[in-house]
């Protein structure tokens, strides 16, 4: 890394500043105005149209295998999913999630 | 006699929220510890890293600033490319707005402070599910969640920077973190609609990967609302 001390504070402060405005935008701005039918309606989506498109990536190609599919993280994945969907509670999702990976981790280092 | 209860309901408001945001902490601590190792890799002093940490408060954007700045990339393509990360969050803002207009500017801003995805998807799940919240409690609940959450997220960091490249990579905490945003949403898909949503976020985000910092993921997360917008508004058609 070539930058300056100044450059590299620069960057951190631009950061801060851009990050807090895309966070404030509609809710500072809007404040309580109404927002029209059609876009209270997409938005309620929000959440299961970010996190699935966040997620589906690292699942199937892994950094840590160099990108390749995983069957242990698969597994895993779909262990968290399944428990979370089965109890609607996060932390028993997480729970099945990480059992799962470190069980077949567990089997892998064995075998 | 009457007692007033008006401030135990707010309490309680804080106090869920503390209870629903502790979870998270099991996902923030290999992904800070992960930043701070990282930042000491790059070469970052200990002060720029807390800095980052601190004052963007975006574990997703601070890794890609970092991977570039690593690369030496141009100063303006830094900050385009980790702002870029974090638009899904405009996203977020607009949605907070219908439960969280009404408070007052600085709970506004300190929400916005704060509005990362593990409090976001905390707090909007309690504001589907419980209506009747007035505007006060749904702030105090918010600020529950962060509460467990941002202090770890700061301190770990610290650790990661002092102590993390003594972790082993076989704990594969790589992985905790798609764990838990699967964990996140999995209780969410409560209709034909909301699953509709996700599934077209996953195809169209996998299918738009090797575009540059999320702008696939934005794409895909436009496409999946309007998927879940259409699908609700033909079953209700149909009702």
């Amino acid at each position: 890394m070539t930058y300056s001390d100044a450059a590299i504070w620069g960057i951190i402060g631009c950061l801060a500043v851009g990050t807090f405005l895309i966070r404030f935008s509609f809710l500072g701005m809007m404040g309580d105005r109404a927002m029209p039918p059609i876009v209270l309606r997409l938005l309620r989506f929000t959440p299961v149209a970010v996190l699935p498109g966040m997620v589906a990536p690292l699942v199937l190609w892994p950094a840590a295998t160099g990108g390749q599919p995983d069957l242990v993280r698969l597994i895993a994945a779909a262990a968290a999913l399944g428990v979370g969907y089965w109890t609607r509670n996060v932390v028993w999702g997480i729970l099945g999630g990480v059992s799962a990976l470190y069980a077949g981790l567990g089997l892998t280092a064995l075998l | 006699m009457t007692v007033s209860t008006a401030k135990a309901p707010a309490k309680n408001a804080y106090l869920a929220g503390v209870r629903d945001g502790w979870p998270y902490i099991f996902m923030v601590i290999p992904f800070s510890i992960l930043f701070g190792v990282v930042a000491m890799d790059a070469g970052l002093s200990v002060g720029q890293a807390m800095g980052f940490t601190v004052l963007v408060i975006a574990g997703a954007a601070q890794f890609a600033a970092l991977q570039l700045m690593v690369e030496n990339a141009a100063v303006p393509l830094v900050l385009l490319a980790a702002l870029a990360v974090n638009l899904r969050m405009a996203m977020y803002s607009a949605s907070l707005v219908p439960y969280l207009g009404a408070a007052p500017l600085w709970q506004r801003a300190l929400v916005a402070y704060l509005n990362f995805d593990q409090t976001y998807m905390a707090s909007i799940t309690r504001y589907e599910n419980r209506p009747e919240m007035t505007t006060d409690q749904r702030f105090l609940y918010f600020m529950g969640v962060a509460t467990p959450i941002a202090p770890v997220w700061y301190a770990m960091t610290l650790v990661g920077i002092y102590a993390g490249s003594t972790i082993p990579e076989s704990w594969a905490l790589d992985f905790v973190l798609p764990i838990t945003f699967l964990a996140m949403v999995a209780p969410m898909l409560k209709s034909l609609a909301h699953v509709a949503a996700a599934v077209v976020s996953i195809i169209v985000a996998l299918a738009l990967n090797s575009l540059p910092s999320g702008a696939g993921l934005l794409i895909a997360a436009f496409c999946a609302m309007c998927a879940g917008a259409a699908v609700e508004t033909a079953m209700e058609r149909r009702q």
